[in-house]
């Protein structure tokens, strides 16, 4: 029997096993000031060394301003935490992009813009969203910092094998609907821990014709449906997106790497535990009512009623949900009024992304009483986006313009909501209170953002008068 | 670290699916450069009523008297969702979780429980219902939780779980993941050796 693409990335990487456990190396560490500090002093106190810092990339996003490069804008706690990690790589030797580096950026946009994620690597991170660069085909995933500790002095982890999951999404997507649908429709047909257990491989010919960056959106939210990681299978799109970014091999080993990459594919008769098969035409624009991303609805469907999930639990969790958002069963999300959008976050504030976004915001003004933010993923996507003139149709619409970083996804700075306060927002996830205690925060795409923003409420973007 | 065997202690019961991390500890806290002091924040938007943590929300189940002290937490399906953050298992053992008995757990949490002994049980929901039900009948409940014999066993009854022997034999010796590992260091200067130069 053939093998998977996951199986063929966990054989190359296989260091050691020992009865269960399985040791595998570990390509690429990503690194950031939250999950990091408890880590290197673990180094620290047993005096142990960092064993690749050639492979160790760290950046500042979480705790940092989006309205100041000063690293005490949010206050000494955050100060600390970010002093920490530059004291941290200066002395283990890991090279670090910090706040004001042209370079500098959320962890999951700047390691592929940079070209250090490839297909077939494994990638690690202290940061459950690693899944991100699954679309290179690499195996990614997050980790906790006892973990984070055993890879910097390593370059391993132990393993258990995941399952593996087939998710299958066949036919072309609708005008309007974007990768953010498909994963958010993904996410509602498989559940909220539909995929634990399992890594998740995305094919199908809705996604080969998906672009790297809509590839990273997708394979971002894996973990929104419990998966360990998600897998796309590199191809031509993959390459070309590649080929001559700043730290890609070249080459002899760029043509090496590719006559590689060229059979990193799920076999034909490869077996998965579980497949799932979706139609892209019956995709529409998704936006969650609830409080996990699997607790979501097209823009035009009715907000579903507790009684009509099949289990208890799931009655429960949807009643307990509608009470926090304050919504009610039967409503129309274009009667939902928003006081906040969030355009960013390692989901969706990359290039194509802010363009989606802009070509909405150039149609119209924020509405009134709307808070409207848009953060740029990196300090490359933010100049870019200069050089096309989207920050000057963003702010005319009276958006705001910020610096790089993962803002209101969690607010570990001061981009933080108010009790009842309800957020449009591009991130990933919904939770009770992940965007400010008592905010209320719906999923969605980029350009259904900027017309909630526009319009004052929800509003189906295939019907939005550009 | 030393290993987990045998545990007796009362339960505090969160009867809720899908607890995030982000509930268990959320993002305000994780400004912290140290493991330590995470307990006094744990659920900390349900725990207490106002940002500062001066007034507790008597509605919450850890916050009623008779669960005080408690070192086993019950839960439904797909606990420790959403963020890998260690924190979350930093916060429930420091204010004094030993076990937490759930439906079903998230990988990453589960791995993070193992690295912080911890001892995450699984249990189907009609053992669940009986345990909540037990709990709700007898607040003050003694669980006894035996690992090596992979049990828990109250008034309500005995139920197997099941564990990986990797993690079994981990929590019960208490072993430096990493000592073990850098014992293989030959193996993985071996495999450094074979990898290509465009990796």
């Amino acid at each position: 029997m053939g093998k998977t693409l996951y199986e063929k990335i966990w054989d190359d990487h296989l260091v050691a096993r020992a009865g269960t456990d399985n040791l595998i190396y570990i390509d690429r560490h990503l690194i950031h000031e939250v999950t990091s500090p408890q880590a290197f002093a673990g180094l620290e106190e047993k005096g142990r060394n960092l064993r690749c810092p050639e492979r160790t990339f760290a950046t500042m996003d979480h705790s940092i301003s989006t309205r100041s490069l000063a690293l005490d804008a949010c206050g000494p706690t955050n100060q600390l935490q970010l002093m920490t990690l530059k004291q941290n790589c200066d002395k283990y030797g890991v090279e670090l992009f910090p706040v004001g580096h042209q370079k500098q950026g959320i962890i999951h946009v700047i390691g592929p813009e940079l070209g250090l994620i490839l297909p077939g690597m494994t990638v690690v991170c202290g940061d459950s969203h690693t899944a991100t660069h699954g679309a290179f085909g690499a195996l990614a995933f997050g980790i906790g910092t006892s973990e984070v500790e055993h890879v910097f002095a390593t370059q391993t982890l132990k393993q258990g094998k995941a399952k593996t999951l087939l998710v299958k999404v066949d036919g072309t997507l609708p005008v309007g609907v974007t990768a953010k649908d498909i994963i958010l429709a993904i996410i509602g047909e498989i559940g909220h821990a539909g995929a634990t257990g399992h890594v998740i491989e995305y094919a199908g010919s809705a996604i080969e014709a998906l672009s790297m960056e809509e590839r990273m959106t997708i394979c971002n939210m894996s973990i929104e449906a419990g998966a360990k990681a998600g897998l796309i299978a590199p191809d031509e799109t993959t390459y070309a997106y590649l080929k001559n970014r700043e730290r890609c091999p070249t080459g002899a080993d760029w043509e090496q790497a590719l006559s590689y990459w060229q059979q990193l594919k799920s076999d034909a008769d490869a077996h998965f535990d579980t497949v799932v098969n979706l139609q892209a035409s019956d995709i529409t624009p998704q936006v969650t009512w609830g409080t996990n991303p699997g607790q979501v609805i097209g823009v035009n469907e009715a907000i579903p009623q507790p009684q009509s999930f099949s289990d208890e639990v799931s009655r429960t969790s949807a009643q307990k949900a509608l009470h926090y958002m304050g919504l009610q069963p039967g409503q129309k999300l274009s009667d939902v009024a928003v006081s906040h959008v969030f355009i960013g976050s390692c989901t969706n504030s990359r290039i194509e992304d802010l363009r989606a976004a802009a070509k909405i915001a150039a149609a119209g003004k924020v509405a009134e009483g709307v808070t409207a933010i848009v953060v740029p993923g990196s300090a490359q996507v933010k100049q870019q986006a200069e050089s096309e003139q989207l920050d000057k149709i963003f702010t005319e619409a009276g958006f705001e313009w910020r610096l790089p970083g993962c803002s209101m996804c969690l607010g570990m700075n001061d981009d933080i909501l108010k009790p009842g306060d309800r957020c449009a927002s591009t991130s990933n996830r919904n939770f009770e209170g992940r965007q400010g205690r008592g905010s209320r925060t719906h999923l969605v795409s980029p350009a259904m953002a900027a017309a909630a923003a526009i319009k004052g409420h929800f509003v189906d973007v295939r019907e939005f008068d550009v | 670290m030393s290993g987990i065997t045998n545990l007796r202690g009362t339960a505090a019961p969160l009867d809720q699916a899908n607890v995030d991390t982000d509930q268990i500890i959320p993002k305000q806290f994780l400004t912290s450069v140290s493991r330590k002091g995470f307990g006094k924040h744990l659920f900390h938007d349900w725990r207490y009523l106002d940002l500062h943590e001066q007034e507790l929300n008597p509605d919450f189940a850890l916050n009623k008297t008779e669960h005080q002290g408690a070192s086993v937490l019950l839960a439904r399906q797909n606990f420790g969702c959403g963020s890998s953050r260690e924190h979350a298992p930093w916060a429930l053992t420091d204010y004094g979780f030993k076990v937490v008995i759930a439906t079903s757990f998230a990988d990453i949490f589960y791995g993070n429980c193992m690295n912080n002994q911890l001892l995450p049980i699984q249990l189907n929901s009609d053992q669940m219902d009986k345990l909540f039900n037990a709990v709700a009948d007898e607040p003050a409940l003694e669980i006894e939780v035996d690992l090596p014999a992979q049990q828990v066993r109250c008034k309500a009854g005995q139920f197997d779980f099941d564990i990986a022997e990797h993690h079994k034999h981990k929590l019960l010796k208490g072993l430096d993941a990493i000592g073990e590992t850098l014992e293989l260091a030959e193996k993985i200067d071996s495999y450094e050796r074979s990898i290509p130069a465009w990796r």
